[in-house]
């Protein structure tokens, strides 16, 4: 068979063409640079990684300010500001567990420090919905172009959503910001979390102070352990300008479980 | 031209291109943020303190006869760690593609050497590894492939060495698998442990970096031995039963000894509940409190 080098040409342009939808595609499926006319998709089915069901924590790091109640004035690795340290200093566990208030240190901040389970859920084709079984709280993540509806903050704020593709990090999901249609969905990426409109509250349960000025950005990205078993791990990047000198980051890890047979919900508590 | 050209004109062009499709560059200097696990990783871990890792008895067994001045012996001063040091250790990354001389692809990932650890080089070109009885050193034998934006490292072929820089043993049979995420200038770099000889399942690490326009160090001055008070010949180590400071972190933090002890139950939240009752809680931390600096970036 013999082919001109017109024809040669032709193909191999459209082999390149070909090659540059994908990455698109893998870029911006249900992204914001996509065509027009494309149906709107939801979050739920842009979504490329599954984070759905139930996770329990796997508590490798800083075992001794998260496994049990770290003493006064056990600050190691948070980066406070001294007016935070003043009133870290001023922690008085017994005064904590008599206020009323005894879920300062189950944030939005500090929840996924916290030793226990997760379970999500899709709450609607737009909301992810995590719960944790550990001082019984509920964060949703709102993706697409939501807004909060403003009100006084909160333990746990206001989350918007998005999922971080593959091929550089394209913007995807959310009912309506367009996108490639068709083809199969990606099957790797990482879902990026923005919370604020947070209440004041504990970054560590000795009364290490986060401010109700304090923006979480997470990122949560699906690995395999070398067992084969689903773990997430969630980089959480805590900024305050009142009591934090620069952002605290950490990393917490969640093993996925067949089924709710271990999930325990228990009361938040100021002291253990 | 013919067809059999033809056919290899395109997939040529699918080579080309189809590879930055799922990777990501990860060059660069990348700075560690030390806030999580900020004294293991700085001035090291205290004295037996195992809890979270998912010791069996051997492991444990071994961990308690360790004696720290072990690393002050003539021969061991320069010893390298294994590849588990980018977790267990503070320090910083850099990272360079290597690439082919040929074709200009990334043969390797490189993550450039510490003074206490050889570099990581990362064959994406999917040489095999080495035969079982191929001989073990501290850097081990690394292959990656791409999961998309995810790079995944497998290192084998390590020396026996330490999970905690407290006599946590790992041994020559391990496998590490290290995950790495870019996020803009964020990186997470996930660290498992897989090791049949002293772990009943896999003991992971995450650690986090930022893109950093300082020029991470490589390498670092020649180690030269000297005197560090181990006299040749001695081999510092505690028998059974006479190690003096497996109460340390019931007496620093109210710790229960069978949780310093370590072992997989000591990583998962059921453990609170039984240990709950023999906890103290101290009035006020006594040593290695932190300042509330944080860990900062190296």
């Amino acid at each position: 068979m013999r082919i001109s080098n017109r024809t040669l040409m032709q193909l191999m342009l459209l082999v390149g063409l070909l090659t540059v939808q994908t990455g698109l595609y893998a870029q911006g499926r249900g992204g914001r640079g996509g065509g027009a006319a494309a149906p709107a998709q939801s979050a739920k089915a842009a979504a490329p990684i599954d984070l759905t069901g139930y996770w329990v924590s796997v508590i490798t790091e800083d075992w001794r300010y998260r496994m049990v109640t770290p003493s006064k004035g056990d600050f190691q690795g948070v980066p406070m500001t001294a007016a935070a340290r003043t009133i870290a200093m001023a922690w008085d566990p017994a005064k904590e567990a008599s206020s009323g208030d005894v879920c300062k240190s189950y944030g939005a901040p500090a929840l996924l420090r916290v030793p226990g389970r997760l379970h999500l859920t899709w709450g609607d084709d737009n909301t992810l919905r995590m719960d944790s079984d550990t001082g019984k709280q509920t964060r949703l993540f709102h993706f697409g172009d939501w807004k909060s509806p403003g009100g006084p903050p909160t333990l746990q704020g206001d989350s918007t959503a998005d999922w971080e593709r593959s091929g550089g990090g394209g913007r995807g999901g959310g009912g309506g910001r367009g996108g490639a249609a068709g083809g199969p969905p990606p099957t790797d990426g990482s879902l990026k979390v923005v919370t604020t409109n947070l209440k004041g509250g504990f970054l560590r349960k000795n009364g290490v102070p986060y401010s109700d000025k304090t923006t979480v950005t997470e990122y949560f990205d699906l690995m395999k352990e070398p067992t084969g078993d689903p773990m997430f791990v969630v980089t959480i990047i805590t900024a305050d300008p009142m009591y934090l000198s620069r952002n605290f980051v950490i990393t917490s890890q969640y093993k996925k479980e067949a089924s709710d047979a271990k999930w325990k919900p228990t009361e938040c508590s100021a002291t253990w | 031209m013919t067809f059999n050209k033809l056919s290899l004109c395109v997939a040529m062009s699918f080579c080309v291109a189809v590879p930055a499709l799922a990777e990501i560059d990860l060059s660069g200097s990348w700075a560690a943020i030390n806030d999580e696990d900020s004294m293991e990783r700085g001035a090291g871990p205290n004295p037996a303190d195992w809890a979270g890792l998912p010791f069996n008895e051997a492991g444990r067994a071994k961990a308690v006869s360790y004696e720290q001045s072990i690393i002050s012996m003539p021969e061991r001063i320069c010893w390298f760690q294994t590849q588990w040091h980018i977790a267990a250790g503070p320090f910083s990354l850099r990272m360079w593609a290597q690439p082919d001389p040929l074709t200009g692809r990334v043969q390797a990932w490189v993550i450039g050497a510490w003074e206490t650890r050889a570099p990581m080089t990362i064959w994406m070109d999917g040489r095999p590894h080495p035969s079982k009885d191929a001989p073990h050193d501290q850097t081990g034998f690394t292959t990656g492939v791409w999961n998309g934006n995810e790079l995944i490292a497998t290192t084998t072929h390590i020396k026996s060495g330490y999970i905690r820089r407290n006599g946590a043993p790992s041994s020559d049979e391990a496998t590490i698998t290290t995950h790495f995420r870019r996020h803009g200038d964020l990186l997470t770099v996930a660290l498992f442990m897989d090791d049949p000889v002293y772990l009943t399942e896999p003991y992971v690490l995450t650690r986090s970096y930022n893109l950093s326009t300082n020029p991470v160090a490589i390498g670092g001055p020649p180690c030269i031995v000297g005197d560090e008070g181990v006299e040749e010949g001695r081999v510092p180590h505690y028998v059974p039963g006479e190690n003096p400071l497996l109460e340390e972190m019931t007496k620093l933090y109210g710790i229960p000894p069978e949780a310093a002890l370590g072992g997989a139950e000591t990583m998962y939240p059921e453990f609170r509940d039984k240990i709950k009752d023999k906890f103290v809680l101290p009035a006020q931390c006594k040593r290695n409190c932190g300042a509330g600096g944080g860990g900062g970036a190296n």
